[in-house]
């Protein structure tokens, strides 16, 4: 049966991250992917990453995702896509399917970074064709350059329905209205600031009550919310949409960790079911190390650091690094990762990591 | 603002992001560490060069030149959305709502590839306006709401 | 719709090098592109209808895992539109219900 020393599960801002700092110092490693294209997230955000220099701020996602590509195809990484791992066994062997055939491949260290995936909401008339996820609109816009709609309204404040609504509009779309079931806006306000200069009204404390169309979406009823969150009668409000994305937060996808057996924590901040992990993002499965949004969602920028941290921790585990090697550049990556870490956004995902890892740590004799 | 034009960088919350720091031919603007430190703008060192913008992921920092002339103000911002429109044309300027304040006319608009497709738009309105206008309207969407 | 210029990303540039038939009428397409694209770029959202009550669905998640957006495609039911990539000459079907292959009797 086919063998490597690592296998990454996911070939997205993290997956990658983690393959290069592996092939860096000599090791085998092998990416598999579901997708047909690999690069995750990472290809639909046309937008510039915040950070510092070295997070390679002002950068555009996709461009980054382009980079790390580059440095895996110099380093000789194997990448399978279309792909999709189905089993993760005791032994350390991966199964996947490829061409319609089962592949098994046995690995000495295993970093699962499958990422997370949109949460849907339920409504009456949510089932309409017009209603779709924001990262699916994101997708159709950036990827494929196709307009899923004309007049969209976008549910969720967070990062994802900020900035998706910025890039519908930059794709063509006119963008009714944002709604937020919450009294205040929950991403970046320099984000919420574009969409505002666009003319794009804001309404927080608002939720959708329905949809209404018969083949599709053709108009949406949003209502308004009491400080209870209950639905204030007489507020209802009618637009005229074709679409409405629903950018209501993403969960882990977390099942090839439950599978090989991991313990696991809820951390709602983090996005509901996370496996436990340590410093060096090693599960409580020893030879199994997670990265990314899987171990909690945030965004590329920590996912590529988490990356580099599961691939740094596997090569000092395979003797390719040693200790004191190893424990610099780990050293390096906790405080990249920390300056991401800061501030009124970055200080909630902090607190719930060391939450994380010191649960984690705790319950390990 | 009466000496000269300057940069107006309009960046309220903590993130962890500096890239306008290193953007400044100057050293006008600081930022330090941690990095969600909000950008200082030395007023002294700020010659308007407007090199900031383009750089500024969030799209925050903006240029005014009150007295542009006697009558008129210079407003520079980030823009990122097609088509451009053409030195000389007349555009309607939006404040930060979007909402329609003036006309305006389109002085310079610059997008070279160094600015990996973020344009800067210079328009020329009456200086009443200086620090509302900070965007061109976007096309049916001159009022705020419906 | 397609977005023929775009700020960030540019003009494209890719040839309609594909033609697909959908429901008996052809949709042209890039070979590639998921098949959803095509669709949606040719103003179609409307994928299949549920088995019980008949009601419309179309792309949801986008990332092959919710399959709303199912269609029969040369024959087989149950493709996920929105991962599967155009080929020249396909056959794409509004999908009933399950579907049925087409050596079902």
């Amino acid at each position: 049966m086919k063998t490597t020393q690592v296998a990454v599960i996911g070939a997205g801002p993290a997956g990658l991250a983690a393959a290069i700092e592996v092939a860096r110092v000599g090791g085998k490693v092998t990416v598999i992917d579901e997708n047909a294209k690999p690069g995750g997230q990472l290809f639909k955000q046309i937008h510039k990453f915040f950070g510092s220099k070295e997070h390679r701020a002002g950068v555009r996602g996709f461009h980054i995702g382009e980079q790390l590509l580059a440095e895996t195809r110099r380093l000789d990484v194997e990448v399978l896509l279309d792909s999709p791992v189905y089993a993760l066994f005791p032994d350390m062997t991966v199964g996947y399917v490829h061409d319609q055939k089962e592949v098994c491949l046995k690995a000495e260290k295993i970093i699962i970074a499958a990422g997370a995936a949109e949460n849907a909401l339920a409504f009456p008339g949510s089932t309409l064709p017009g209603v779709m996820g924001a990262g699916a609109a994101q997708t159709m816009i950036n990827v494929h350059r196709v307009l899923p709609g004309k007049k969209v309204l976008m549910i969720g404040s967070g990062n994802v329905g900020l900035i998706v609504s910025y890039q519908l509009m930059q794709a063509g779309a006119d963008v009714v209205a944002l709604i937020e079931a919450a009294p205040q806006i929950g991403g970046y306000g320099v984000h919420a600031a574009k969409i505002r200069r666009a003319g794009v009204p804001i309404y927080v404390s608002h939720t959708v009550k329905k949809v209404l169309g018969e083949q599709q979406v053709e108009s949406v009823e949003i209502v308004e919310l009491d400080s209870q969150w209950q639905p204030v009668a007489g507020s209802e409000k009618i637009l005229t949409v074709d679409t409405v994305c629903i950018a209501v937060g993403l969960t882990p996808l977390t099942e090839l960790a439950w599978l090989m057996g991991c313990e696991f924590v809820f951390v709602s901040s983090l996005g509901g079911h996370v496996p436990k992990h340590n410093r060096n993002m090693e599960t409580t499965v020893p030879g199994v190390y997670i990265a990314g949004d899987i171990s909690g969602v945030e965004e590329a920028s920590t996912a590529m650091e988490e990356g580099r941290l599961a691939g740094t921790a596997c090569a000092e585990a395979l003797g390719l690094l040693d200790r004191e090697g190893a424990r610099e550049l780990k050293a390096l990556i906790w405080d990249r990762m920390h300056a991401l870490r800061t501030g009124p956004f970055g200080e909630g995902r902090r607190k719930a990591k060391d939450q994380l890892i010191g649960l984690s740590m705790g319950g390990q004799a | 603002m009466e000496a000269g034009p300057v940069a107006f960088i309009e960046c309220v919350q903590e993130i962890p992001c500096n890239p306008c720091e290193a953007a400044c031919p100057f050293g006008a603007i600081t930022v330090g560490e941690p990095i969600t430190n909000l950008p200082v703008l030395h007023g002294d060192k700020c010659t308007g060069c407007g090199a900031c913008i383009a750089p500024c992921p969030g799209l925050a920092i903006f240029k005014v030149h009150l007295r542009y002339t006697e009558t008129t103000s210079l407003v520079e911002f980030p823009y990122e959305y097609g088509p451009l429109p053409d030195k000389g044309d007349s555009v309607p300027c939006g404040d930060r709502s979007g909402n329609y304040v003036t006309e305006g006319k389109v002085v310079s608009v610059r997008n070279p590839k160094a600015h990996d497709g973020t344009a800067v738009i210079s328009v020329e309105i009456p200086q009443a306006y200086c620090l509302e206008v900070r965007t061109i309207c976007r096309k049916g969407r001159r009022h705020d709401g419906q | 719709m397609r977005v023929e210029k775009h700020p960030i990303l540019g003009d494209d540039k890719r040839e309609r090098d594909a033609s697909i038939v959908v429901d008996g009428k052809k949709v042209s397409a890039v070979t590639g592109e998921p098949i959803a694209a095509a669709l949606l770029a040719a103003g179609i959202r409307k994928f299949r209808v549920t088995p019980r009550f008949g009601n419309p669905r179309g792309l949801f998640c986008g990332i092959g895992r919710c399959t709303d957006c199912v269609m029969t495609v040369d024959g087989r039911p149950n493709v996920r539109t929105c991962v599967t990539p155009v080929k020249d000459g396909m056959i794409v079907e509004t999908q009933v219900g399950f579907g049925k292959w087409a050596d079902e009797p």
